[in-house]
């Protein structure tokens, strides 16, 4: 083997619940997820998904907080699970993470130097103060901000777009490889959310960091992500690049949450026909040997029951888990809604 | 459903007569006592909101949007406090209530769909008793069959099949406790709903249906409701017009096509710009925050350390909301 790749996750799969004593139904939160990263060029990668689809345990289990049901995660060749004690300080110094909300991270009775400072010493990064100062000042620059105006401050004075500014900072501090950002802007404000994804964008072309950007707003994924992967009950439903996914998106699912996405125009109304109802929604989880889109969809064939659909190619780097695509990339006869068969014309 | 859904029947001209008020807020100040005295969370705000229209609230957090909805309820904690102003409903005005008049008002006369529904149910309770809970405390003991068909048909209305009156809220999916709360909002037939970000933790599949649920029931029974948001494009999708709000200030307020169309106060066009989009990549839009503590407003307009055209004047004294065009207003000096 030349190189391994950065991270690479080998049929990763995560089980919760019906343990030993327990027998309690269980619940998979991610199913045979495979994804291969390297380290040149640097990418920002898409996880979407709605709520409960297994896109923050995906980041639970690269970030080592959990264990794999089943599956490897590589790092760098190495089992992030079987590492030995300067492997795995290595790792956690090269996998960093930005959380969602920048209001719960600090501590109110400190600074906020002090997270800064509390890296410096965990990781032994700087030889004296100075030395640390710099490196400080340095990281706060990257985001836009000036030690001055914020060291000396409290968590409450700072507004949330900065204090993610400033965990974005402390993971640049460790020259890390990957960060893991678990929706980093759903509570930034809207007019703000452009200079967090901007410094993500920074960050992969200036320093070569990689980013797996967690998320639910496709739209964000849409203007910075290089790939994506949108989870649907923790299994992948499509993936492939970001901009030919949301522009022509094959698996009946992704073409509902695309149609879903209010359009900031008031002349155009919500796209496609399709109101779900409620016995839709409340089938989730319900079927477990075939495909978990098998409730709500409009394509459904008695197939798609029996066995999960593997990924089909419909194209370069765009893979769908559907088995309307075995054939080929080409749609189905019956397109969902009109939006649908108008982008698929194109 | 029936669609498309048209905004403009309810509004044809935009100004509609002043007897179709159903909330006039005037001059509202809720300020927010500190030890470094006091935050000025709404300064000096005022609007309307007419019969059966959805009024959008829009601004970033901090900006008093939920400080105004909260003192549109009389529900602001201390420290805060209404400092003054008059907001009317009805003919009655909420800032002079007692405490007892208030529980009447309450769910009768106007109603609140919280920020995060899935933690305002009761989690012990069937939703059943907690809607029936909501009419027989305002209405009365009554049969327990005739209050069970009204609260069904109430979920029909919805989009919930009977079945969830026996349901725990655990046993809901977000989206559906969303719509049990919308559900207890309109049990009572309120004038007006405020509805404070009711889609914000929800995906956007679910979110699509609490919107057209929101619709459907404005115009089924005609109600008016307050939308607290952020979501632009939300927004365009369910408001009749929209009032932006920048740090406890109204700077516009527009029917949507007019706003989107010909947004005017530089903040409202920051807005409108930095939505993402998702029809074509283009460069991020970048901003700062907030630029000023709450504590000691800047004499003149609120928006000048953020404003790219501000001028000598903007700095001396604080413009006031006028008329650019029919039912359009924008406090800023360069109209």
């Amino acid at each position: 083997m030349t190189s391994a790749p950065l991270l690479e996750l080998r049929n990763v799969t995560k089980i919760y619940g019906g343990g030993f004593l327990r027998r309690g139904p269980v619940t998979v939160a991610l199913q045979d997820f495979n994804l291969t990263l390297h380290e040149k060029p640097a990418k920002i990668i898409t996880i979407a998904g709605e709520s409960g689809s297994g896109k923050t345990t995906l980041a639970n289990l690269i970030l080592g907080f959990i264990k794999p049901t089943a599956g490897q995660i590589l790092y760098k060749g190495m089992d992030v699970h079987r590492m030995d004690r300067g492997q795995r300080l290595q790792y956690r110094r090269e996998v960093q993470a930005v959380f969602q909300d920048p209001y719960e991270v600090y501590n109110p009775f400190y600074r906020v130097k002090h997270i800064f400072d509390m890296v410096i010493r965990n990781f032994r990064l700087a030889h004296s103060r100075e030395e640390a100062w710099t490196m400080v000042e340095e990281a706060l620059n990257v985001v836009g901000l000036r030690g001055e105006e914020v060291l000396d401050k409290y968590p409450h004075q700072l507004s949330g777009g900065q204090r993610q500014r400033m965990m974005v900072a402390r993971a640049f501090l460790l020259k890390p490889r990957i960060i893991v950002a678990d929706e980093p802007v759903s509570m930034v404000d809207a007019s703000l959310r452009a200079m967090i994804l901007d410094i993500m964008m920074r960050l992969r072309d200036e320093h070569g960091i990689s980013f797996l950007y967690i998320t639910h707003d496709l739209s964000t994924a849409y203007q910075i992500g290089d790939e994506i992967y949108i989870l649907y009950q923790g299994t992948v439903a499509e993936r492939g690049d970001t901009v030919t996914v949301i522009e022509t998106p094959k698996h009946p699912y992704v073409q509902l949450l695309i149609d879903s996405i209010p359009v900031p125009d008031p002349d155009v109304r919500w796209g496609g026909e399709r109101v779900l109802t409620l016995d839709d929604e409340e089938m989730r989880t319900s079927v477990q040997s075939g495909c978990r889109f098998y409730p709500r969809c409009s394509h459904r064939m008695d197939r798609c029951l029996a066995s999960r659909p593997p990924l089909y190619p419909v194209g370069t780097l765009h893979d769908v888990a559907c088995f309307l695509y075995e054939e080929g990339p080409h749609a189905p006869s019956a397109t969902p809604s009109p939006q649908a068969a108008q982008t698929e014309a194109q | 459903m029936h669609k498309p859904v048209s905004t403009a029947q309810n509004n044809p001209s935009g100004t509609p007569a002043a007897t179709d008020v159903a909330l006039r807020v005037e001059h509202l100040k809720v300020y927010y006592a500190t030890p470094l005295g006091d935050v000025r969370a709404v300064d000096d705000v005022s609007f309307n909101v007419y019969r059966g229209e959805i009024l959008g609230l829009v601004g970033e957090s901090g900006c008093g949007k939920t400080t105004t909805a909260m003192a549109i309820l009389r529900l602001v904690q201390p420290p805060g406090r209404i400092v003054d102003g008059h907001i009317w409903l009805d003919g009655v005005d909420v800032v002079r209530l007692s405490e007892r008049e208030l529980r009447r008002l309450r769910w009768e006369t106007i109603s609140l769909i919280p920020q995060g529904a899935m933690n305002s149910l009761n989690p012990v309770l069937r939703v059943g008793e907690q809607i029936r809970d909501v009419i027989e405390d305002h209405e009365g003991r009554q049969p327990r069959k005739e209050v069970k068909e009204r609260i069904q048909s109430l979920l029909h209305m919805v989009g919930l099949p009977s079945r969830v009156y026996d349901l725990y809220p655990h046993e809901l999916s977000g989206g559906m406790k969303q719509r049990v709360c919308i559900a207890m909002a309109i049990a009572l037939n309120p004038t007006l709903i405020i509805a404070d970000e009711p889609t914000s933790a929800l995906d956007v599949v679910v979110q699509r249906v609490v919107g057209e649920t929101l619709l459907q029931v404005k115009e089924q029974l005609g109600i008016s409701m307050i939308l607290i948001g952020h979501d632009m494009g939300l927004m365009a999708q369910l408001a009749d017009r929209v009032a932006v709000m920048y740090a406890g200030h109204l700077v516009e307020i527009a029917p949507v096509r007019q706003l989107f169309k010909n947004p005017s106060h530089p903040y409202t066009q920051l807005l409108i710009e930095s939505i993402p989009s998702i029809k074509e990549r283009k460069p991020l839009k970048l901003t700062e925050g907030l630029t000023h503590d709450l504590r000691n407003p800047p004499p003149g307009c609120i928006f000048q350390f953020r404003c790219p055209h501000v001028m000598d004047r903007c700095r001396v004294q604080r413009p006031e909301l006028q008329e650019v065009e029919d039912g359009h207003q924008v406090a800023c000096y360069l109209y």
